[in-house]
């Protein structure tokens, strides 16, 4: 096929493709064939339709497939017209061949396999054509369409089955490595979908429902098999090829492997050891490279997986292997379960990220779900032995009356069907299986060494002399910032430094002052494709412990393996390293290289001295070292240190190619590294662990002047800086949804930025770098230009007795240079305080014009123009301007109620649009002032605290922004402290005062692409009018993200730039995270471009936006539309403090204290002021380049240039081709948003709904309704809420005034947004995110009447139920899935039993749960309360204690309370549960846990006082002095 | 930042003046010390701003725009001052300022002009800390002499000894150049020793910064002018490079009937002679203008006015005045004043005060215009003939006073002191070396270069800039000092 679209042109890469998807299988778990499995599979996958995605051409799916058993008889029959005979089933393997479709090439490729066939001793029994129908594809599908053919192989008389599947897996790898590389013209062009005398693939570039009409054969009665597993696929771009497409051979995968590079690389580090008795060498030869960077993660995986089983391993203990559970922090697991994972924990780092695998041989077929269980896999079993599992529940309609049991896969289990055996094996008996299977925990006893266990070296550790520190911070780059700001405020706070309002620092690449290599490396994060993980309140699958040492041969298993030394977390004291460079432990040993250059200054230095570590690295190893440490102490006069980064990476990568890297581990000992951004690049790059001496000497030093608390011994002080990196390094794993450290390890999770690529593809091979920059000679000029401040030369007289200041957080006039400096805010200030054009126009030019320097990419430009200039009354008036604006999206909360409201007039004043920021909004802002100003935020923000988020809020709005992630902590969730919570901020955000809110990490009903698309379906239904807007930040790969957003039917994609604002955000995001919006802007338009998406989608950008020029370049870089933040605030008044993050704003912006927001001087005529110099300039900039409107000129990436006077000896590198690359337009597509999307709402339950309760809706009238209802139906009730919002607002309709019954399978967000007045009952099941933002509504559910399984033993509806409920009640007869209630703010629910994490982040609201809770609970809780029934007395070990306390029930009120929910809910569900409780009531109190946030307590408390008092009429009144004596109690405490 | 609120809960306080009629008989500073733990407590005030306003003080944009000339770490240093680290704050502060108690003293503190907290509060009492921090760092024995520790071989003359000299020469010394400073007056200090009167700088404390810089090397000739007593070609050749200090001495003059009568004096030679009579005798050698028992006119509103008023109430004068041409300056920032500008407020300075203390009011008074001075039979001063303008438009639009009928006023004098300012260098030297200036009379050299027209010499402080504050004096003597480094040795170390 061909793959030439596929070739990376201008900032878009293959590599960042994304996909995840629905899957499932169907069985029989007595092994019964039958044509009606495939039947079932493939009607499961066609409802799995809104799980994958279509591109412009909606006939082209994204991919779906199928993976059944040969069906012999079938093959059989067919053989005998095709002139060979097939015997018994198993003794010949199918191979599922996609051949290009010329037919020279395919000849040479057949002609290849089947020599190869004989080179292996196996015989050729023939080809068959497979029967195909593509009438129904797309164009992009034929487009790329191969030719399928499948070729039969006889097993040889008396091969073992395995062995022969083995024979076939060689054939396979080694036909596909030598045709492509020799006869295809295109990669991969070539492929063996699979090879097996046991399973056969069905896939291809197809729809859901194509994969039925494609492939006759699935078609065919007499086609059986007593397994199907399938697989659909959405991708975030559309040239997905026929190959993508799974199940693979052995998996069928929805998730993401996050490590995948770093897997890949191990993977191929340990091939150089593999030996096996089941290969010979020359085989084992002929397989690799066994995985491939070019493959998608869920290839490698499935690859992984596939040689691990072959070279000898069970299926399940592979699983177990690649995805283990989380093992560290469980304190409570079966010693022998953990010493399994601790021993492969020495093996192989886990492949990390979300991932539901249904995995199978072909005889036994199971599932398995990541530690974090982030994506859902629902089963259930019949009593005629039929399994069903997926993705959804009632994606095939299942007699119900003849279900014994459904269930959901937890997070870190398996569950395993043997077809042979007849039944499903449980987790618990899997596991004990393959954990008894050798003494893992007496290896580990007798081979494991303990880092604090080795003997303290007989060799004193001397202390280099105090008085040369100072000599030797100034070589290694510190400044008197580093000191304050970084080293002092970890140790003080033993977490990360914060700070606030962004960077508008130069990029590494473009400042004048020596950077620290690891500043041209910026972070990735997981936004929309995967989430990012809570490392605090889901602290228990976290881990930072790693082995080192050299690893043995991955295909064994033997007691060796596991000698290796444990080490807790990677950061290294002097003693431990000692330690490990005295290790004399039967050939364990340490081997220490200098990592320092001649400090001449010649170009070729620092090269030759990479050459020669990497040598010694090699002699080294070979002479059986397992340990390398890197060392840069040896620094002198003549020798400076190479950069830590930089030569760590260049050993690891040298290593791998010289096929020697598993045999040795590297620490790294060096005196550049002290922020945690430099511990994560060196761990990404390939470090084991790290000593930083030099930081460890300056926190000495620190402690004995007293500038950190001077009575700290040596080792608290170290450990509270060890804290604080830690906290650190597993924020930023957890940012990208990573979990452990072993499998950050090497996973390279940074793009490259301003380095050029001869340094990348040699030393940091594989990364990202797409603006070219620095080569190794500018590496070695930085590093010398701190080594001369350290190591004066000669001649200097002049000594500096101080650091440099630094410059970065806070302005210096001699320190790092900063866009918002004195000179620019004032001119802007006053700029827009005088209406004052001119001084406007200094400021733009202060900002834009920056001579030979430069801050920004976009200060690399210049324009162009390709046409002639036009008089400015040409161009489009400056009311079209106008509407292109939006402010960024600060929450009142974050800003005060002056400022917020402020910008809000401003913006209405002149037809732009405000942001609510993700805080809600008081209504009272809904209603227009006298004088027609308005208050109202038209745009809305849907973050993933969802405070505030009610059907009414929603209706409010003229555009809905899922905020996806934010410019300045990417990844990251926020928290809003109690003291910030003041009565009127609680009151907006549904919360109680004085009491924190956390928004966390990932939007709990966002893992994945598809349930982004879910959320968007959501929102559409909550407000059909309003624009759907998703927020992403910039960096590699975002413009594949845009494209699958486009194709989640997002209105408006927004890329935000990574230097944005915020309130408080730690220093290292602020730095390191994210990219500059020039390349994710451009990136995102190039690839809509590419997959004809862009006329669909509007396209934003925003971060640092200053300047009239700044929205020109964004718009010519493909951004139509632009949001403004920063500069607003300035206009308000800021000044740029960066204390957001204290309340202590000075201007009154920034804070809740009502001192300060009485000195607030900010004006709406300002703003105006200010938008109006913004697009008159705009204007301007259009007229001189001659373009008339603005659609007109986006993307016109041609009008862009590089400036000429780049000569810079540090940024001259720099090639801003592939930005300014200008996509070819397909025809028919426009560069601008010209096509409304498809929103898919117009057939859908609701609309008849609101037919039907017209009566209600108009006149209040009861109405009583009954539907039948399947998993398609998805987002329930939420059209209805709406109608209800906008004519009755927040107070709703009476209670039950809308009745509805369903009967079936609910799909996704069943009652979702639901409003007051509306009473849904559901028989059957449900989904997920049931009950999402519940906004007064009432749901009831409970299991199909017919069905015999106990309810309270069964799974009923799915995870993430009742995320970000409001208000409302609820009662489920039955077990919910993981993350119940969580952020729930106000609404009621009765459970008969939750899964993991639940009440997580709660804040207000009850939850009753009749049954067991799942691990974690109330995590992050910090308001409402539970009541959890204990009978098993094992609650309080399930229970996260951090925020609350367990009480048992006293209070008779409440006691009496809690009965009348149990009556209800009986009454409501019929539980019997609650029947027997409520028959034995005294008992069952007793029984019951009170879980209590203990500062929501304390506030209801206060609130109790107050009301007591007499003194506040109002409960508004009372939240304000519960909140002040909040205050007060808190002033006492510090006093 | 050790306090982050400790601006709301801290009101500005400045240290206790001494009484005025106590201070008028002593030539001591007005100012009385202040506790250590108020001092810390002034400085918790500070809010370390992301973007200190009160350090960006530019060039380009002075005077307009405030901020510290030399972009004194003032966050830095305030935040040590609030945790009781002198010694550290006074390494910071003496990084980008060499003379820390000289601007302590006399500067206007622009830094407090810009200060953030000044938009809605009081600022911060930033000149306050450097007072504190420098004096605590010589009480302490900390400001020790620090000659370099090898020698480069060059050799530079510095012509003046004024605040751009000494900053100059204290630089390059560090960079291990001989200097060598030439002053014309009797002693070293310029402006610093003459200029400023002895209670707003006391002499011992100019006379203890010299014998430091005495001690790391720096050579110190007086009574010696260049150009006279020293012709200018030896000076060329006997040094790699010279830098020309010698300031803005040539006063404004008035020009009115009765200009030449006895009594009518610049402001600079009164304030001059006290100082070293002063100096010399404790005035016993009577060698300066005495204003004792007479009618004092000081014409000028500024500064050095104010230094006028001050000296006259020290002699014991009968009374004085102050004339002003320009108006009255409003009490709070005009809207066309805004932060972070200088702020032109109405500011009653110790003369002021000092005269309200003695005369029930204060002595300046606003748009008046001086239209000739009255003399006796003797040719002596004995009045001062005024009348009250207004500023009005004329066709050129320029901004000139208009006399307003009736208003004229004769006020009794004896002595009347000319304080209107300088009008720039004197040009004999300038001509001697061959150095051009610009049209306004200054040496004609980019700020940031300081390189004249003539290879190896610079030129820095007033005698480039024209009339200026002492801190940007030092600004540019260090500047100046670092390209005349870059020009001796190819390249330049000096910050």
């Amino acid at each position: 096929m061909s793959d030439s679209r596929n070739r990376s042109t201008g900032l878009y890469r293959p590599e960042f493709e994304h996909d995840s998807c629905g899957i499932g299988f169907v069985a029989n778990l007595k092994g019964r064939k039958s044509h009606q499995i495939i039947e079932n599979a493939l009607t499961m996958l066609t409802c799995m339709e809104h799980r994958g995605g279509t591109g412009f051409d909606v006939k082209s799916g994204d991919g779906a497939g199928i993976l059944i058993q040969i069906p012999h008889d079938f093959f059989k029959q067919q053989s005998a017209s095709l002139g060979f005979t097939l015997q018994d089933a198993g003794d010949y393997g199918v191979g599922m061949l996609f051949f290009p479709p010329q037919a020279e090439q395919m000849r040479q490729c057949r002609n290849l396999l089947i020599s190869n066939i004989e080179k292996l001793g196996l015989t050729l029994l023939g080809f068959r054509g497979v029967p195909t129908d593509n009438s129904g594809l797309g164009q992009a599908s034929l487009d790329t369409e191969p030719q399928i053919e499948q070729v039969f192989i006889q097993k040889p008389e008396g091969l073992d089955s395995q062995v022969f599947e083995r024979k076939l897996y060689i054939l396979r790898k080694s036909t596909c490595h030598q045709i492509n590389e020799t006869i295809a013209t295109e990669k991969d062009e070539f492929y063996i979908a699979s090879m097996s005398a046991r399973t056969l693939v069905y896939k291809g570039q197809l729809t859901t429902a194509q994969v039925r009409e494609y492939y006759l054969d699935l078609q065919n009665e007499d086609v059986d098999t007593a397994m199907a597993m399938f697989h659909s696929r959405f991708s975030t771009n559309t040239f997905p090829a026929w190959r993508r497409a799974q199940p693979f051979r052995y998996l069928s995968h929805n998730g993401e492997i996050n490590t995948v590079q770093g897997n890949v690389n191990w993977m191929k580090a340990r091939e150089a050891l593999f030996e096996s008795i089941n290969f010979s060498n020359e085989e084992l030869q002929l397989l690799h490279p066994v995985c491939n960077r070019e493959s998608s993660d869920s290839a490698n995986l499935d690859m992984a997986i596939e040689l691990l089983v072959l070279s000898g391993r069970p299926l399940a203990q592979v699983m177990m292997m690649v995805v283990p559970e989380a093992w560290q922090s469980q304190d409570d697991m079966d010693p022998v379960k953990r010493a399994f994972y601790e021993y492969y924990s020495c093996v192989m780092e886990p492949w990390d990220g979300p991932a539901s695998i249904s995995f199978t041989d072909g005889k036994v077929i199971g599932a398995t779900l990541d530690r974090n269980g982030l994506r859902p896999s629902r089963y259930l079993v019949t009593e005629d032995g039929m399994l069903v599992m997926g993705s959804e529940t009632g994606a095939l309609v299942v007699d119900q009356s003849k279900v014994i049991q459904k269930g959901r896969l937890q997070p870190g289990k398996i569950f395993i069907a043997d077809l042979e055996q007849g039944r499903i094996i449980s987790d618990e008996e899997v596991k004990a299986d393959v954990c008894a299977s050798q003494p893992y925990g007496e290896w580990l006893e007798q081979y494991k060494i303990v880092i604090d266990d080795l003997p303290t070296p007989e060799e004193e550790f001397h202390q280099p002399l105090m008085a040369s520190l100072f000599k030797r911070q100034q070589a290694f780059g510190y400044s008197s910032e580093d000191l304050q700001r970084i080293l002092a405020e970890m140790v003080g706070t033993a977490k990360e430094p914060l700070g606030a309002m962004g960077t508008d620092n130069p990029l590494a690449i473009l400042s004048d002052k020596s950077q620290h290599l690891s500043n041209y490396f910026k972070q990735l994060f997981a936004q929309v494709t995967n989430p990012p993980i809570d490392p605090i309140r889901e602290e228990m699958v976290m881990s930072l412990r790693t082995y080192v040492g050299g690893s043995l041969n991955l295909l064994e298993e033997t007691p060796r393996h596991c000698h290796k030394v444990e080490i807790k977390q990677p950061l290294l004291t002097n003693p431990q390293l000692m330690k490990l460079k005295h290790i004399d432990h039967d050939h364990f040993q340490s081997k220490t290289l200098d990592t320092v250059f001649r400090a001449n200054g010649k170009p070729g230095s620092l090269e030759k001295a990479l050459d020669r570590i990497c040598y010694y690295a090699k002699d080294a190893v070979e002479d059986g070292y397992s340990i390398i440490i890197l060392s840069d102490r040896a620094i002198d006069s003549d020798h400076a240190p190479i950069p830590s980064l930089l030569v760590t990476a260049a050993v690891h990568h040298y290593l791998i190619r010289q096929g020697l890297r598993a045999k040795a581990d590297l620490i790294v000992e060096s005196g550049d590294v002290r922020e945690t951004h430099h511990f994560a690049t060196l761990l990404g790059y390939g470090a084991s662990a790290v000593n930083p001496y030099l930081a460890l000497e300056t926190l000495l030093e620190l402690r004995n002047e007293g500038v950190v608390d001077a009575s700290l011994s040596d080792t608290q002080l170290f450990d509270r800086y060890t804290q604080a990196v830690n906290s650190g390094l597993l924020k930023i794993f957890s940012k990208m949804g990573i979990s452990t450290l072993q499998s950050y390890q090497g996973a390279q999770i940074f793009e490259a930025l301003g380095i050029n690529s001869e340094v990348v593809n040699s030393y940091f091979t594989g990364t990202v770098s797409r603006i070219e920059g620095i080569g190794l000679d500018q590496i070695a000029q930085e590093a010398l230009q701190r080594h001369r401040q350290g190591f004066a030369p000669e001649g200097r007289i002049a000594i500096d007795d101080l650091l440099p200041s630094g410059g970065e957080y806070a302005w210096r006039k001699d320190g790092e240079r900063h866009l918002f400096n004195p000179t620019t805010i004032r001119l802007l200030q006053h700029a827009t305080s005088n209406n004052d054009q001119t001084q406007f126009g200094e400021y733009a030019k202060n900002v834009d014009e920056q001579s030979q320097a430069a801050f920004t990419l976009r200060g690399l430009m210049k324009f162009n123009p390709d046409r002639p200039s036009i008089p400015l009354s040409e161009v489009e008036p400056i009311e079209e301007i106008f509407k292109r604006f939006a402010t960024g999206a600060m929450s009142f909360g974050s800003i005060s109620w002056e400022a917020h409201t402020t910008l809000a007039i401003a913006m209405n004043r002149i037809g732009g649009k405000s942001n609510s920021g993700e805080g809600g909004e008081d209504p009272i802002r809904f209603t227009p002032e006298a004088n027609g100003d308005s208050k109202k935020s038209r745009i809305k923000q849907v973050a993933s605290g969802r405070f505030g988020v009610t059907s009414y809020y929603l209706a409010n709005a003229d555009e809905l922004q899922i905020k996806m992630a934010q410019g300045a902590k990417p990844g990251e969730g926020g928290q809003l402290p109690g003291h910030k919570v003041d009565a009127w901020i609680g009151r907006t955000r549904g919360s109680t005062p004085g009491v924190g809110l956390i928004s966390p990490p990932p939007h709990h009903d966002i893992y994945s692409i598809e349930d982004l698309s879910q959320l968007i379906f959501d929102l559409k239904n909550a407000n059909r009018e309003a624009r759907i807007n998703v927020k992403l930040v910039s960096e590699a790969g975002v413009g594949t993200i845009a494209s699958g957003v486009c194709k989640g039917y997002a209105d408006v994609v927004l890329i935000a730039g990574y230097d944005g604002g915020t309130g408080a955000s730690p220093l290292s995001s602020i730095k390191h995270a994210g990219l500059p919006w020039e390349l994710g802007l451009s990136e995102t338009h190039q690839t809509l471009v590419r997959n004809k998406l862009r006329s669909r989608i509007t396209v934003q950008a925003d971060g640092q936006m200053k300047t009239p020029r700044d929205l020109a370049i964004a718009t010519l870089l493909g951004a139509e539309e632009w949001g403004v933040a920063t500069a607003a605030l300035i206009v308000e008044g800021c000044t740029m403090m960066r204390k957001c993050h204290l309340n202590t704003c000075p201007v009154g912006i920034a804070t809740q204290d009502k001192e300060l927001r009485a000195r607030y001087q900010g004006k709406v005529e300002h703003v105006v002021n200010f938008f109006t110099f913004m697009a008159e300039g705009l204007r301007e900039l259009m007229a001189e380049l001659g373009f008339r409107s603005i659609n007109e000129m986006v993307g016109q990436t041609q009008c862009l240039d590089i400036r000429d006077n780049i000569d810079h000896w540090k940024f001259k590198g720099v090639d801003l081709s592939p930005i300014l690359y200008k996509e070819p337009t397909p025809d028919g597509e426009t560069l601008y948003n010209s096509i409304a999307q498809k929103h898919l709402i117009d057939e859908i339950i609701d609309r008849k709904l609101i037919k039907d309760a017209q009566p209600a809706l108009d006149n209040q009238q009861p109405v009583s309704l009954e539907y039948g209802i399947i998993s398609t139906d998805r987002s329930v009730g939420a059209m209805l809420s709406n109608e209800i919002s906008k004519k009755y607002n927040d107070v709703g309709l009476p209670e039950d005034c809308i009745q509805v019954k369903f009967s079936g399978s609910a799909g996704q967000s069943f009652g979702c947004f639901g409003a007051k007045g509306i009473r849904f009952e559901l028989e059957g099941d449900a989904n997920d995110y049931f009950g999402k933002g519940l906004s007064g509504g009432k749901l009831v559910v409970y299991p199909d009447a017919q069905a015999p399984f106990e309810p309270s033993q069964n799974i009923l509806i799915g995870n993430v139920a009742f995320f970000g409920a409001t208000s409302g009640s609820a009662f489920i007869r039955g077990i919910a899935g993981e993350r119940f209630c969580v952020r729930n703010s106000g609404a009621t629910a009765v459970v008969e039993g939750v899964g993991d994490h639940g009440c997580e982040y709660m804040t207000g609201g009850k939850t009753v749960i009749l049954g067991a809770t799942g691990r974690n609970f109330a995590a992050g809780m910090s308001g409402g309360v539970a009541y959890v029934l204990d009978r098993k007395k094992d609650f309080a070990a399930k229970c996260n204690m951090e925020m609350v306390a367990l009480e048992t029930l006293e209070d008779s009120a409440e006691i009496a309370e809690l009965h009348d929910l149990i009556e209800q809910h009986r009454k409501q569900t019929g539980s019997d549960v609650a029947q027997a409780l409520l028959a034995d009531w005294p008992t069952a109190v007793a029984d019951f846990v009170k879980v209590m946030p203990v500062d929501y307590r304390q506030m209801q408390a206060y609130m109790d006082q107050a009301r007591s008092s007499g003194k506040y009429p109002t409960e508004e009144e009372v939240a304000e002095a519960a909140f002040d004596m909040h205050l007060n109690n808190l002033a006492a405490q510090k006093a | 930042m050790g306090n982050p609120t400790g601006f709301l809960k801290v009101d500005r306080a400045m240290p206790e003046t001494r009484d005025a009629a106590e201070r008028l008989i002593d030539w001591q500073e007005v100012y009385q010390p202040m506790a250590e733990a108020e001092i810390r407590d002034q400085a918790s005030r500070c809010m370390d701003c992301g973007v200190p306003f009160c350090q960006s003080g530019e060039s380009q944009y002075a005077p307009a725009v405030a901020g510290c000339p030399v972009n004194n770490v003032i966050p830095e240093w305030n935040d040590l001052v609030y945790r009781g680290r002198w010694k550290e704050a006074l390494q910071v502060l003496h990084k980008t300022n060499n003379f820390p108690e000289f601007t302590g003293r006399v500067c206007p503190a622009p830094c407090e002009g810009s200060c953030v907290l000044g938009i809605n509060a009081d600022p911060v009492t930033i000149k306050l800390h450097e007072h504190a921090i420098i004096e605590r760092g010589f009480q302490e024995g900390w400001v020790v002499a620090n000659p370099p520790a090898r020698r480069s071989g060059k050799t530079v003359a510095v012509i003046g000894s004024g605040p751009a000299g000494l900053a100059c020469a204290a630089q390059l010394n560090k960079a291990g150049h001989r200097v060598t400073v030439y002053e014309r007056a009797d002693r070293i200090g310029g402006l610093l020793m003459y200029g400023i009167p002895n209670m707003k700088l006391q002499k011992e404390f100019v006379k203890r910064r010299v014998t430091l810089l005495k001690a790391e090397g720096i050579r110190f000739i007086t009574n010696t002018e260049v150009g006279k007593d020293l012709p200018t070609s030896q000076l060329k050749s006997e040094f790699d490079s010279v830098v020309v200090c010698t300031g803005a001495t040539v006063p404004r003059d008035l020009a009115v009937e009765g200009r030449e009568l006895n009594g009518v004096h610049y402001a600079m030679e009164f304030l001059g002679k006290n100082t070293k009579s002063l100096l010399d005798s404790d005035h016993r050698d009577s060698n300066y203008i005495n204003a004792a028992g007479k009618h004092v006119v000081v014409i000028g509103g500024g500064d050095t006015g104010t230094d006028c008023v001050g000296t006259s109430l020290r002699h014991g004068c009968a009374s004085v005045i102050q004339l002003e041409i320009m108006p009255k300056p409003v009490d709070e920032r005009a809207a066309n004043n805004p932060w972070p500008q200088w702020p032109k407020v109405l500011n009653v300075d110790y003369g002021q005060k000092e005269a309200i203390a003695i005369q029930s009011e204060d002595p300046r008074q606003y748009l008046v215009m001086t239209q000739k001075i009255e003399g006796d039979t003797d040719g002596n001063v004995s009045a001062v003939h005024t009348v009250d303008i207004s500023w009005q438009k004329n066709d050129q639009g320029q901004m000139i006073p208009q006399p307003v009928a009736g208003s004229e006023k004769v006020h009794p004098a004896d002595i009347v002191l000319l304080a209107m300012g300088f009008m720039g260098p004197e040009q004999g030297l300038l001509d001697n070396l061959e150095v051009q200036t610009d049209g306004r009379s200054n040496v004609d050299a980019q700020y940031d270069q300081f390189a004249t027209n003539v290879p190896g010499i610079y030129a820095a402080g007033d005698a480039r800039r024209g009339q200026s504050l002492v801190v940007w004096a030092i600004d540019e003597g260090r500047r100046a000092a670092r390209e005349v480094d870059r020009y001796l040795m190819g390249e330049t170390y000096l910050p």
